[in-house]
């Protein structure tokens, strides 16, 4: 092993944290980025370490007009196709002042499905438009309880409308869930980041 | 001062370190339910802090399990460091449910879990199941708690599963309507103890 040197003052090198600090309670675990991605998984560190999970999508753009940012969970062998009972719920406003509203949005929901969840509406694919929200999951190692889950995002819809969407529920599971998988109803991730934080 | 040596990749006997981050959001407490009537963080009591050292207060909590069955997961606040939980609340209450089999997806105000002017706990998340998986997380944000000058505004996001098989995700938000300080919050089943569960307690700066 190579001896770690001080540099002006700072610490280089050093891979683990002294024990007597406190550190941030949101730990970066993992960024994936798009590009004309057919999906995006997740499928390590998710495990007992952290009660709560977080994946923070930034600007994910679609490249499939229309289409819908969607997720799921594996809750053992390789398929995402956990069983999941989930609500839907969205507040819209148009550019133009027109229309706007809250709405529990029926048939976007899921009741004990092993579908995708759509945590977006219908995104745009023009060159500015794109979608942002955060996920957070509970206790995924859990072999005792469901896994809950809730989601919030807002994104410039492709019908030129800002709107906010509200998605929760839980995959109806006892297994652990130890993976996590993106992608969108059509066509690929044309980009976008996606960050996954342990809460400590 | 004694010179700090390295250990095995780690640096080990430093306890400070004001050139590195710590984050802007610190884990303050975390408490575990074993049958438990209730769960208290009391500003000043077992290393808690609930006073002007943040501004902003985060609790998460993480599936909390009643002993019976059909029941709400509710909270209050104190003035008094614990002596008493009956703070005024005026409060709105919302919620997205869905069934397991299909039925009934919708999106409506609960007056049931709302309070005007009242000293009862508020309700967080109602109808929780107590099967052997079911269970309460939820987020729930406190502003300002200190203040003495203003109410104290709260906000939630709870998601749960209800006795009946109905995924429930809750929206509760209000104010505590004084301007006392509020230096403990109380969590609590309308009836019957927490049979498990955790509940962390973050402090979150401003600068």
């Amino acid at each position: 092993m190579s001896l770690k040197f001080a540099n002006n003052n700072s610490l280089s090198a050093i891979d683990t944290k002294p024990s007597g600090l406190s550190g941030g309670a949101l730990t970066l675990l993992s960024t994936q980025t798009a590009s004309s991605s057919a999906t995006i998984s997740f499928t390590s560190d998710i495990d007992s370490t952290y009660k709560e999970y977080q994946f923070h999508f930034i600007d994910i753009h679609p490249a499939t007009d229309g289409s819908q940012f969607q997720i799921n969970f594996r809750d053992g062998g390789t398929d995402y196709d956990a069983t999941k009972t989930t609500t839907f719920f969205q507040a819209y406003h148009q550019e133009s002042g027109g229309a706007s509203g809250i709405q529990y949005a029926t048939g976007l929901d899921l009741a004990q499905s092993t579908s995708f969840q759509n945590i977006t509406g219908d995104l745009g694919n023009q060159n500015d438009e794109c979608g942002s929200g955060i996920v957070h999951l509970f206790d995924p190692s859990s072999t005792t309880f469901v896994k809950h889950f809730t989601t919030t995002e807002i994104a410039q819809q492709n019908n030129e409308q800002a709107v906010s969407v509200f998605t929760a529920g839980y995959c109806n599971v006892t297994a652990a869930i130890d993976a996590v998988q993106f992608k969108m109803s059509s066509g690929n991730i044309d980009s976008g980041t996606i960050k996954m934080y342990g809460v400590s | 001062m004694s010179i700090v040596k390295y250990n095995n990749n780690s640096i080990s006997d430093v306890t400070s370190g004001a050139s590195l981050s710590s984050g802007a959001m610190t884990l303050i407490k975390t408490l575990t339910a074993s049958s438990s009537s209730s769960l208290s963080f009391v500003d000043g009591s077992s290393d808690v802090v609930l006073d002007n050292t943040y501004p902003i207060y985060l609790f998460k909590i993480i599936n909390c399990h009643p002993a019976s069955n059909d029941i709400s997961f509710q909270f209050q606040g104190s003035t008094d460091t614990g002596s008493s939980y009956g703070v005024t609340i005026t409060s709105s209450h919302f919620r997205a449910t869905h069934g397991e089999d299909g039925s009934s997806g919708a999106l409506a105000y609960i007056t049931a879990g709302d309070l005007a002017q009242s000293t009862s706990y508020q309700l967080l998340g109602g109808s929780i199941g107590s099967d052997a998986d079911q269970s309460v997380s939820a987020e729930l944000i406190v502003f300002n708690p200190s203040s003495t000058t203003f109410v104290k505004h709260f906000m939630a996001n709870v998601q749960s599963i209800a006795h009946s098989n109905r995924s429930n995700n809750q929206y509760p938000a209000g104010y505590f309507n004084t301007t006392s300080a509020v230096d403990a919050f109380n969590f609590k089943f309308s009836s019957g103890n927490i049979d498990s569960g955790t509940i962390k307690l973050y402090g979150i700066k401003d600068s």
